[in-house]
Parts: C-alpha cells; sequence; structure tokens
C-alpha cells in the first residue's frame, strides 16, 4: 500500500537548519531566527521549563518506541526564501514545483479554485494566496510569525487562551519550540468570503514539525477553514506535534475541516508520522458554534482530540470524524465536549474504519459542569472492521453534574464482507465502486460536513486506501 | 441458440466438494425450476453461476451467450457477470447502510447502462422510469429514500430484489428462494412481479424448496437436485409429484 501514497517524494533544497537538540539555546535561537518580541520568548521558555517536569503519556491504545528529543532538529527552512516574499513568483522554483505535484498551484495565474491557501513547509510559512480579497473584506490571514509582527495584541491576547502552555506534554512542546502556522482574524460580522485552507508539508529529514494556527472569529462572522497535509515517505519516524486553538465569539462559527495523509510507514510499519496534536476550541461568546470535521487516513501514530469548550449560553459543538488505519497503523482520537453554559448543545459523530493490522481507538469525554443547565449531547460511535486482523476499541467517557442534561449515547461495530461485495458486484458495480459505496454509505453523515472539493478528495484517499485491504 | 449450458460442474466449498457434475441448458424464453432436499447444492449452484468468491469452481464450465458466442461465464468477474444479463435475487439479500435504495438502484442500472453503451440515466430521468417498475412490485415511493435492506422485513426485502430484477431486465434471471419467508400475499405480489418480467428473450432458473411458488409461476422444466447433481428431469407435473412423495423415491 506504501508504493501507493503518491506525496511521499523529497524536495532536494537547500535549507537552514539549527543544530539537532532540545535546550533552551536552541529555544533563544528559533526565537532569534523569527525576531520575535521578547514576551514570546518568554512564553517559550516557561513552556520548556514547564514541559521538562513532565513525564510522557502513556494512557492512549498506541505503542512506540520512546521519542529521543535530543535527536530531533527543531528548525529547517528553505534557504532560498527572501524574509517577506511580496509575491509567489520570489519563491524557488523548486518549491513552487513541489506544490505544483501536490495539486496545489500557487500562482496566480494557475489558480482557479476560490480557495485562499497558506502554505507551512517544514519550520515555515512560505506563503499566501488570494491575500487581496482577503485584504477588502478585513480578513487576516496570514502565518503567525507575521501576525506577531503586524498584529501583536491580538495574537497576545488570544494565543495560549485555549490552549494554555501548560495543557499537556505536546502542547507544552509546542509551545516551546513551535515554528510556524497560520493566523486567522475575522473581523465582527463579517462572513469570510473564501474558504481558507492550510497545507502543511513535512519535507527534511530528521525534522519535527511543530507548527501552531490560530484562528479567532469575532462577534458574528463566519469561516471556513481547511487543513491538508503529507509528508515524503522515510524510514523513520518523523514527530508532528501541532496546535491549534479555535476562538468563537457571540453569534460567530468556525468551521474547521481536515483532511490528514501524513505518511503512514509501509507495509511492515516501518516510518511514518507520529501526530500527536492538540486541537481545541472555545465558544466563547452566546450562541456561538464550532464545529471540526476531520478525515483522518494517515500517520503511523494518531493522538488527536479536537475539542470544544462550551462556554458562552445557547453556544454549539460538533466532532465529526472518519479514522481510517490500515497496515500497522494506530489511532487514538476522538474529542471532548466541556459544557459550562446553559442551553449548550454538542454533537459526535465518529466512524472508525480499521483494516489490515491496525488499531483504531475512539476516545471521548462529554462533561457537563453544575452550571450547564439543560445542555444536549449527541454521541454516535460507530466501527467498521475490514478483515479478520484488525481492532476497533470505543472509549466513551461521560460526566455529569447537572440533572437537566440530556446526553443519547449510540454505538455500534461492523464488519465488510466478502457477501456485502458480492451483493454490490451481482448488481454491476466493480469492486471500487462497491468498496466506496459501501464507505461512503456508512460515512456518509461525516463527509456531508466537509466541503465539496474535500468531501471528493475524502472519498478517493479512502477508496484507494481500502482497495487492498478488502476481499 | 441456447442461453446458459452447463457441463460437468463441480464445485467446492473450503475442502467440501459440494457440485458433483452439473449439466443443465436454458434457452430463451423459458423458466426452469430447480427443487431438491436440503444441502443438495441449489444455492451454490446460483451462487457459482454469479462468481460468488467462497467456492471454488474445481471443474467443467458454465457457456453463456455473449453477443451470439458462448462465452465461460467462470473467466468473468461478477460485476461483468451482472453486466452481460446475469442476474442473482438472493435468498438472504444484503444490508448496505447509509446507501439509498435510490442511489443504490441508479448505480447499477447506469454501470450495466455503461456497459452497454447506452446513455446513462440522470435522476429526473430515472426517478420517472423507477416510479413504473416499483408498480410490478407494488412499492410504495418512501421506499426509495431508505438505506438497502435497513430496518426491511422479510417480504419487502424479496420485493426488493425482484425490483432490482426490473430495473435492470436480466437476461438470465436466478431466483434463490424468493418465496421462503414470505406471507401468501407476499409470494403473489413476488410471483405476480416474475410472471410480468418474463418474455420470450430471457430466462428463468428458479430455486425453491416448495412447489407453492410453481403454483403462481409455471415452469417449463423442474429438475430435481440431490447430493451436487441432478437425478431428475420432467415438466411441472414433476412438481406436483414431489409434493406428494417427497425426495425420497429419488434419492436412494
Amino acid at each position: 500500500m506504501s508504493g501507493e501514497y503518491k506525496y511521499g517524494f523529497v524536495t532536494e533544497l537547500e535549507t537552514e537548519d539549527v543544530p539537532k537538540g532540545l535546550n533552551e539555546d536552541i529555544i533563544r535561537l528559533i526565537s532569534s531566527k523569527k525576531n520575535e518580541p521578547e514576551w514570546m520568548l518568554e512564553q517559550r521558555l516557561k513552556a520548556f521549563r514547564y514541559w521538562q517536569t513532565l513525564e510522557e503519556p502513556h494512557w492512549a491504545m498506541v505503542d512506540y518506541p520512546k521519542i529521543d528529543f535530543q535527536d530531533l532538529r527543531y528548525f529547517s527552512a528553505p534557504k532560498k526564501l527572501p524574509d517577506n516574499p511580496k509575491n509567489l513568483d520570489e519563491l524557488d522554483p523548486e518549491l513552487l514545483k513541489t506544490f505544483e505535484r501536490l495539486g496545489i498551484p500557487l500562482q496566480e495565474q494557475k489558480r482557479i479554485s476560490g480557495i485562499a491557501v497558506d502554505v507551512v513547509f517544514d519550520s515555515v510559512s512560505i506563503g499566501q494566496t488570494h491575500t487581496e480579497t482577503l485584504e477588502k473584506a478585513g480578513v487576516i490571514f496570514c502565518s503567525i510569525s507575521e501576525a506577531l509582527h503586524k498584529h501583536p495584541d491580538l495574537v497576545k491576547k488570544y494565543f495560549g487562551s485555549v490552549v494554555p502552555l501548560t495543557d499537556n506534554y505536546y502542547a507544552a512542546l509546542n509551545a516551546a519550540v513551535f515554528t510556524d502556522g497560520s493566523f486567522v482574524y475575522v473581523p465582527k460580522g463579517v462572513r469570510c468570503p473564501i474558504d481558507l485552507s492550510t497545507y502543511f508539508r513535512i519535507n527534511a529529514q530528521e525534522t519535527g514539525q511543530f507548527e501552531r494556527t490560530l484562528i479567532v472569529a469575532d462577534e458574528g462572522s463566519f469561516v471556513n477553514y481547511l487543513e491538508g497535509c503529507t509528508a515524503p515517505q522515510r524510514d523513520e519516524n518523523q514527530l508532528h506535534a501541532a496546535v491549534v486553538e479555535l476562538v468563537s465569539l457571540e453569534n460567530a462559527e468556525i468551521k474547521y475541516s481536515t483532511v490528514q495523509n501524513w505518511y503512514t510507514g509501509d507495509k511492515n510499519g516501518k516510518g511514518g508520522i507520529y501526530n500527536f496534536v492538540t486541537k481545541r476550541g472555545k465558544c466563547a461568546g452566546k450562541k456561538s458554534k464550532i464545529s471540526w470535521t476531520q478525515v483522518e487516513s494517515g500517520s503511523a501514530i494518531t493522538w488527536k482530540y479536537p475539542s470544544v469548550i462550551l462556554q458562552g449560553e445557547a453556544s454549539e459543538g460538533a466532532f465529526y470524524s472518519v479514522a481510517l488505519t490500515h497496515d500497522y497503523m494506530q489511532a487514538d482520537t476522538g474529542t471532548k465536549m466541556i459544557h459550562i453554559g446553559k442551553n449548550t448543545k454538542s454533537t459526535i459523530i465518529s466512524k472508525g474504519i480499521s483494516a489490515d493490522h491496525s488499531v483504531n481507538s475512539y476516545r471521548g469525554q462529554v462533561k457537563i459542569l453544575p452550571s450547564a443547565e439543560n445542555a444536549r449531547n449527541y454521541s454516535q460511535c460507530d466501527s467498521m472492521l475490514v478483515g479478520s486482523n484488525s481492532r476497533a476499541n470505543t472509549f466513551p467517557y461521560i460526566e455529569v453534574k447537572n440533572k437537566t442534561a440530556i446526553l443519547e449515547h449510540e454505538a455500534s461495530t461492523s464488519r465488510i464482507s466478502e457477501d456485502q461485495i458480492f451483493y454490490l458486484q451481482s448488481r454491476g458495480l466493480d469492486i471500487e465502486s462497491a468498496i466506496s459505496m459501501l464507505v461512503n454509505g456508512f460515512c456518509k453523515e461525516v463527509f456531508k460536513e466537509l466541503p465539496l472539493e474535500f468531501s471528493v478528495e475524502a472519498v478517493k484517499l479512502i477508496e484507494m486506501k481500502l482497495e487492498n485491504s478488502v476481499g | 441458440m441456447n442461453l446458459l449450458e452447463i457441463k460437468n460442474l463441480t464445485a467446492n466449498i473450503e475442502d467440501k466438494q459440494v457440485l458433483k457434475g452439473i449439466n443443465l441448458t436454458i434457452k430463451p424464453g423459458e423458466v426452469h425450476a430447480i427443487m431438491g432436499p436440503n444441502g443438495s447444492g441449489k444455492s451454490t449452484l446460483s451462487k457459482v453461476i454469479a462468481g460468488h468468491p467462497a467456492y471454488a469452481v474445481t471443474g467443467g464450465e458454465v457457456l453463456y451467450d455473449i453477443n451470439f458466442q458462448m462465452k465461460n461465464l467462470l473467466d468473468l468477474e461478477t460485476d461483468e457477470r451482472a453486466k452481460e444479463g446475469v442476474f442473482l435475487a438472493m435468498q438472504y439479500p444484503i444490508e448496505v447502510p447509509g446507501v439509498s435504495n435510490f442511489k443504490f438502484l441508479q448505480t447499477s442500472l447506469n454501470s450495466i447502462l455503461r456497459h452497454q453503451g447506452s446513455t446513462e440515466m440522470e435522476d429526473p430521468e430515472f426517478r420517472v422510469f423507477l416510479k413504473e417498475k416499483m408498480k410490478i412490485v407494488q412499492m410504495r415511493e418512501d421506499f426509495l429514500d431508505r438505506a438497502v435492506n435497513v430496518g426491511f422485513s422479510g417480504g419487502e426485502k424479496k420485493r426488493n430484489e425482484i425490483l432490482q430484477m426490473a430495473v435492470l431486465s436480466p437476461r438470465l434471471a436466478i431466483l434463490d428462494e424468493t418465496d421462503s419467508g414470505l406471507d401468501i400475499d407476499a409470494l403473489r405480489i413476488v410471483a405476480d412481479g416474475v410472471n410480468k418480467l418474463r418474455n420470450k428473450n430471457n430466462a428463468i432458473l428458479l430455486i425453491t424448496h416448495y412447489q407453492r411458488l410453481l403454483d403462481y409461476i409455471k415452469p417449463d422444466y423442474v429438475h430435481v437436485l440431490a447430493n451436487g447433481q441432478i437425478i431428475e428431469t420432467g415438466d411441472a407435473s414433476l412438481a406436483l409429484k414431489l409434493e406428494e412423495r417427497g425426495y425420497d423415491w429419488l434419492v436412494q
């Protein structure tokens, strides 16, 4: 199956790296390379010192050798990058070619889709598209490094407000060494005129990627945000530890969609990305909304729980997830819905598909605090097994501290059977269409939440990955 | 010209031989019934013709008329057989969660139309076409939005199989115990539907335990399958005789 990973190539580029290892000097070096304000460096050091006191967590259903954090490189950037590329044509042609191979043409004349893209290559953001359209609407969409200089007050106000530096092991590590990522601010009452998207690419060897995304939707605004990612095929494991924070103010809505397709490792489980990610949104204002939609189809190991803190009255959180594991992949993913405000509502729909020798676990928490009068939650967790060597687990945690809460939970486990495929084939569908129909049916409630072009991509991705596992 | 010629067909499931040399010839326009005791190989025969992967063919051939040439069906994938007009109404129709009946029927028909080089049917056109077909098995329209066979009663599942047959217009329709589990009203609707779909160009192979179905669908031939072989062939009266006397007088 690894042979089918068409994003597994490496771009030959001259890079500017920091030496391997993790210590305060490295952190100072990263901060100075990015010319950061003093407060940010202090935050980094605080996070680093805290991180050093922590133990790596082992509660997830994933198994991997101990990571040597001193053997990683924490910063790598393409050398020929101008300081402030005003124009994408100033970029190294090799980089432009890379993104064309990935199906993301960056040059203005080649762009047809109405999506603004920020691309993060290893440790740095290399440029955005559609900047004019966004400027007209007053939407800020830039790299977080740029935002630190141009919009320091906004960044300072919201950075770490949802995922504190001390949140967990990987979030603390990220806060210490994060290199870049996207920043979005949608002003009051603005409906972002186009979808925003960040594309993450790990290229360099022995380098971790630690990006940081911060999205703030001010009162009454709306934004649709898409995230995609790929990495070369390498024999050693690579670490990706990102943090994403969303803030939705009164009557605002953020829809965040991910199609995660990091390299999974080969057929025998060699190589692949460790994807240890903290994603959390805060519905801070009244009637605010946040939804996470994810298609997790890559990475050797995934450890990820996009969550929503429902603080504002009548705010709504949703989590729609399809997680596919195959070969020797391990995924432990789910969500947390923390109900604080009155009349808050959350929806969880999780679809896990496990094939070959993989392990796929759903882990979710619904927490209703005493202040959350009339909270509602609906959870549905379905697992589909393909073949007889894969495993699926469901770990739902429910904590209710207010008697007016109403919670519903449904769960199921099914199997794609030879008989199902035979049935569809005997009606004239070839094997690919048959699998596609079965998987689509299984994931329907999640796919319909994705923007159209993403949903087409997601369906294709999952079909391709399952082809070898069925039958 | 024959539509189907089965010659010395032998097949195993796992290591057990189930079909032990089947010979059967079917012409267009004919209705054949295969009867026989439990475990005689009736369902196996139907699944081998349709191409179920759990059965291994160990010998013989299944020749079938494709563009006026007898081709070995065993060389074709299951979906290729379906595209050439082979249809199996299953004894236990499978559930397909999340996929609407409408979408399923449309995808099936269009993959067959595409194979034939005909124009595929878009939603509105297909809906009109489907409405007519649904009358044949007295299906209500709300049924189209439901997921394939999910939460269907036994009778609805069987009617759904016949609806698929009506939509796909196969040249060879194999009905595997379509009558089992049906009450008398549902049996009449299903049998009625099959009779309406009968014509001089297609053939029907009925697999059944009971003579009852044959009161409604009159066969031209009745075969008795026992222990993996066809041991007796006759006309419709053979079924009556079996009803009266059982299989013991044939199986010694």
